[in-house]
Order: C-alpha cells, then structure tokens, then sequence
C-alpha cells in the first residue's frame, strides 16, 4: 500500500479508487478465510484442550475454553485403564488392533491396485474395458449391501469376529478404488514408452519394475493415503464384524461416547478421541499435499 | 493354467505389435512365451474374480435375501416382495428415505458452495497458501465417528456452543440442535459440510488452477471485472468439476452412517433416521434380515439414481469429444 500511495504523487481519482477497491477486496477474501478457518479449526482446538484440562474445569467452564492447568492424566486412562465395553484396560489395544488390520490391508490392496492398473492400461485385451468398468462398480457399492453376505463366508472361512476377516473385507472393497486409481494415471503414461520396451524383449514383469514403478510414487502416495485413512476410519464392518477388545478403534469410540455413562468423563474421551484420530491427521499433514495434486492427476478424470 | 483360455485372450494382446513377434520368431510361440503373454490375465484374474463376486453375487445375494423369510438368521424360503411394502409402510423408513432426500441436497449444494467459495478466495494469491488448505481439508482425514463425537459436545445445549455464549453474558441465547426433532437433522447437515467441503475445494482450486491464463486475461481487456470473469468464463470452463464433486458427494450422502451414529443415534426419537442406519437396525438390533436386505436394496436404488444418469454423461461426453478431434 505504501509504494501504491507514492507512485500515484498527483492524486488520480480513478487510481485512488482502484486502490481502494483492491484494499477492500484483500480486507474481504482474508476476512472470509478466518471465519472458515475459524469454525474448521474450533472442533479441533476444543478436542486437543481438553484432553489436557482437568475435568473440574471442563465441567465449570464449559467444553470450551482455553485451559487454566495442563493435566496428563487422561492420556494416560485412556490408553491403559479407561472401562471400554466392561474391560478396563484403555483403547491401547483397539489402537493396536486398528495398526493390525489397516497396515496389512493398505499394503495388500495398493500392490493388487498397482498390478491391476497396469494391466488394465497397458495390456489391454478384448473386454478388458468392460471388466474394468465393472470393476469400478465396487467403487459405488453401499456396504451395507455386502453385510449379510460377508457374515456368511467369514464364517465359512473361521474369520468371524478377527482382524484377519476385516482385512479381508477392506481388502476386496478397497481392490476397487485403487484399481481405478491406479488405471487413470497410468493412462498418462505414453504407450510408446512400453513398446519400446517390449521391442527391447522387455516382459511383462520387467516393463512393471523398471518402467512402470519408478513412475508409479504420485499415485501410491494417493492410494495410500486413501486406503490407509479410508480403512482406519471405517466403522459399520468394524461395528458389525468385531466386538469388544478385539474392534479397531474407530468402532469402539462411538461404544464409548454414546457409551450411557451418566456423567461424562470428556477430559478421558478427548484423549480417547484424539488417540482414534491421530494416525490418520499424521498421514495428511504428511502427505496432504501429494494427495491433492495425484488426485486431481489419477483418481478424478 | 490351462492353455486353452490363454489362446482365447492372447492374440488380441499381439495384435499391436504382430509385425514384430512374427519378424522375430517364425515358428509358433513357445509354452514360455504362451505362459509370459497370459501372465496380464493370470496377475488380473483373482482380483477380477474377487471383485465380480462382491460386486454381483453379493448384490444378488442381498436382493435374494430380501425376498426370503429370513428373521434371526438367514433362510432361503422364497416369500416374494413382502418386506418391500412393510419396509415403506413404517414410518422409520419413510422418515428415513425424506432425511436423505433432504441431507443430499443441502449437503451437495452447500458443501460444493462453501468450498468453491474457499478455492476462489485461496486462488486470490494469497499468503500462506498451503495453511489455509490444509486448515480446511484436515476434517477429511478425520473419521465421521469422531467428527460425530466432538461436534456432538459442541451442540450439546449444557457445555457446548450455548454454554460457551450464555456465559460471556448472552444469557437468553439457545442454540439447541440436536435436541429439537425439527432441527437436529440440520446440525448433521451442518457437520458434514464441516466434513467435506474441504475435499471440494481442493478439486475445485485445482481445476482453478488448470484454466488457461490467456483466457483470463482476454477476459479482463474485454473489461470483465472478477465476478463476472469468475461467473461467465472460469466456472463455466470448470464445469465438469462440478458434476464429478456432486457425485462423490452424493455417493457418501447415500452412505452416511457413522455421523449419524456418532451425533444424534437417529434422534431425538427417529428424527434423523437414515437408511444405512436403519439397515444395521433391522438387520443387527431387530433380527430382521430380509427386511434389512430390502432396505439395503433401497439404498442401491437411491445410488443407481445418481450413477446411472452420471455414467450415460461420461460416455455422451467421451463420444462428443472423441467426435471432435
């Protein structure tokens, strides 16, 4: 503003007007972008003060509030001795189970996906677009549909209320997202580069690990990303395929908040919450960036 | 592997680049080289496998289920579309089905509103770019059932948002969502636009991004202030933007589950009832499985409205592109 003012010595209306058009369009757009980020950010301040304030405190001043003392104690309940469930041992081991069963199933899901891709780009064959939309179908599918189902061939299989059955479970859902993934980005890889290739006698498996994976880094990031937060914050297979201490977390919070406890112990379900929350926020801060920009390359075409 | 269905599949790979494999090795293909052209199919198809029975034998399954008398457990005796009319004449479901109608709307069209509003102002070249971003799209990473969780305390009329008023004086300020049957459907409006509009922002500042700078530019010699810059030549050339954001958006619409589970239970009374809740009901709390797989099959339906529409649009789109160039 200080170099607009001396530049304009002989005062130009028209100037001075544009000037200030543009000071109030700056006053404007900053305005409307505190006041989102303002209510984006209040739910998490509220949840990350509280976990460290007493619950006195909380009770007399209210969930919101800026806190007087800082108190490590409900970390501490909510990972080993909070009652979830009529078992008091914390959420440690629906942390542990919710590690068990999203790291697996990511991994798995993202090669079956990075393979399918591949194919489904770069060897086409007759039909192959036809199975591939089929494919996506899955994409689209409510869970709920598959309920019934799955609790019949997880008996079937012995995997009825494990880990080993939600892993199954998010793996075959997710087959689908990084399936279609993985297919449209790999459609920006030029077909010449693999011909190449294969005039060099280059095979199939060859081309993938020399050509195809090297390129691959944007769009695993995105489909880590989505499978690791996506599976981690499932709840209806988690709710309807595990129980008690053996529920991912994601399941048992909503148990202990809606939990009919009569005084409600907001310092421990904080903390709890903030536990269930973290490894996923870790992933965006981390990676949100890449996310964004292989997902507007890859997954939305 | 047999060779059989290889044989079937394999030429057409070789087509492309026959001229070549035929210069290179006269005699026919080896076994080796049959079993390394069948390797894509071989790789492809326990995925393929895997996919086309969740995708179509469960679905199969499920509506076959919904015409059976199944209660506690499944049965396979054959009843016909019974639970279809008792599913519509319950008042939990109608309830239900008007509560997505009403939450898809608003939440499509507010959520890609304030999120198209948030992309336009973080295109203004502003400061801290990549703050404001990831200040507004951390609440995707989030789950809904902790999302449901703390944005329940905040509604809740006796610590959260009121309290918080009523103390710093405003004495006769009420702000009681989720305990009024009227509204409570508006507070889980409200948490998950909270939830998602940061997801449309992002594709919306990206395809702000990709639009041509010249067009831009032409726009403002031809004196076009921002807002009609914005409204007659950025937006129109982000259209499809719009389209693919409302249906990602729809589609999680049509699923929500865990936001209603964690902020009101369907409440107060069935108030905010929603299908995929009512679903886990009838199938988990109720033992009534048929009528639950009859309502999952109402969920389908609700999707294939929006997909089937979306899907005809990409193919009409692809040929008209394909038809120009």
């Amino acid at each position: 503003m200080a170099n607009a003012t001396l530049s304009a010595i002989d005062f130009d209306p028209a100037y001075a007007r544009a000037a200030r058009r543009y000071f109030i369009g700056r006053v404007g757009v900053y305005s409307f972008l505190i006041l989102f980020a303002f209510i984006y950010l209040l739910p998490l301040f509220v949840i990350v003060a509280n976990s460290f304030r007493p619950l006195p405190e909380i009770i007399q001043n209210g969930l919101i509030g800026i806190p007087h003392s800082l108190s490590l104690k409900a970390w501490g309940q909510a990972w080993d001795s909070y009652c979830v469930s009529g078992t008091c041992e914390g959420m440690h081991r629906n942390f542990f189970n919710s590690l068990e069963m999203t790291i697996p199933a990511t991994i798995i899901s993202t090669l079956l996906g990075l393979m399918n891709g591949y194919i489904l780009s770069k060897w086409r064959f007759r039909g192959s677009e036809i199975l591939f939309t089929c494919m996506t179908f899955g994409v689209f599918m409510p869970g709920q549909l598959s309920l019934m189902p799955w609790a019949f061939i997880l008996g079937k299989l012995g995997l009825a209320n494990s880990i080993g059955g939600l892993i199954l479970i998010h793996c075959v859902q997710g087959l689908s997202f990084t399936t279609l993934f993985c297919r449209n980005y790999y459609l920006s890889i030029p077909d010449d580069l693999i011909k190449a290739a294969r005039i060099d006698g280059a095979g199939f498996w060859r081309i993938f690990f020399k050509i195809v994976l090297p390129l691959s880094p944007p769009i695993l990031i995105v489909t880590v990303i989505w499978q690791f937060t996506g599976i981690w914050n499932d709840y209806l297979f988690g709710v309807v395929f595990s129980s008690g201490r053996g529920q991912p977390i994601t399941a048992s919070l909503i148990g202990m908040a809606s939990g009919g406890i009569s005084v409600r112990v907001y310092d421990v379900m904080s903390a709890g919450v903030l536990i269930g929350a973290i490894p996923p926020l870790l992933i965006y801060f981390f990676g949100g960036k890449y996310f964004v920009r292989g997902l507007t390359q890859g997954a939305i075409k | 592997m047999s060779r059989e269905p290889s044989s079937g599949v394999v030429p057409r790979v070789r087509t492309r680049n026959e001229t070549l494999l035929v210069a290179e090795s006269p005699p026919g293909p080896t076994l080796r080289e049959r079993f390394g052209q069948a390797m894509p199919i071989i790789v492809l198809a326990p995925s393929l496998f895997v996919s086309f029975v969740y995708v179509f034998v469960f679905a199969l399954w499920t509506f076959y289920i919904s015409l059976s008398n199944s209660t506690l457990l499944p049965s396979y005796g054959f009843v016909g579309f019974g639970h279809y009319a008792t599913l519509w004449s319950n008042t939990r479901w109608t309830i239900a089905y008007s509560n997505l109608f009403l939450y898809s709307v608003l939440y499509v069209v507010l959520a890609i509103l304030v999120g198209l509003g948030l992309a336009i102002a973080i295109d203004q070249r502003v400061r801290g770019e990549a703050i404001w971003r990831t200040i507004f799209l951390y609440p995707l990473a989030v789950s809904f059932a902790v999302t449901g969780t703390v944005w329940a305390w905040l509604y809740s009329p006796n610590a959260g948002i009121e309290f918080l008023v009523r103390s710093l004086g405003w004495t006769d300020f009420t702000f009681r969502l989720t305990t009024d049957r009227n509204l409570a459907i508006y507070a889980i409006i409200a948490t998950g636009i909270w939830q998602s509009s940061g997801f449309a922002m992002a594709l919306f500042l990206a395809g702000l991004r990709s639009v041509d700078p010249d067009l831009v530019k032409a726009a403002q010699i031809d004196g076009a202030g921002p807002f009609r810059t914005y409204r007659k030549v950025i937006i129109p050339t982000i259209a499809p933007i719009f389209i693919a954001v409302a249906v990602v958006l729809l589609q999680f619409a049509i699923k929500t589950f865990d936001l209603v589970a964690a902020l009101t239970q369907g409440g107060p009374g069935i108030s905010t009832q929603f299908p995929a809740n009512y679903v886990y009901d009838l199938m988990f709390q109720r033992g009534q499985i048929a009528e639950g797989a009859a309502a999952a099959m109402m969920m389908l339906a609700a999707l294939a409205v929006v997909m089937v529409p979306y899907a005809l649009w990409l193919v009409w789109r692809r040929r008209g592109e394909s038809g120009h160039g």
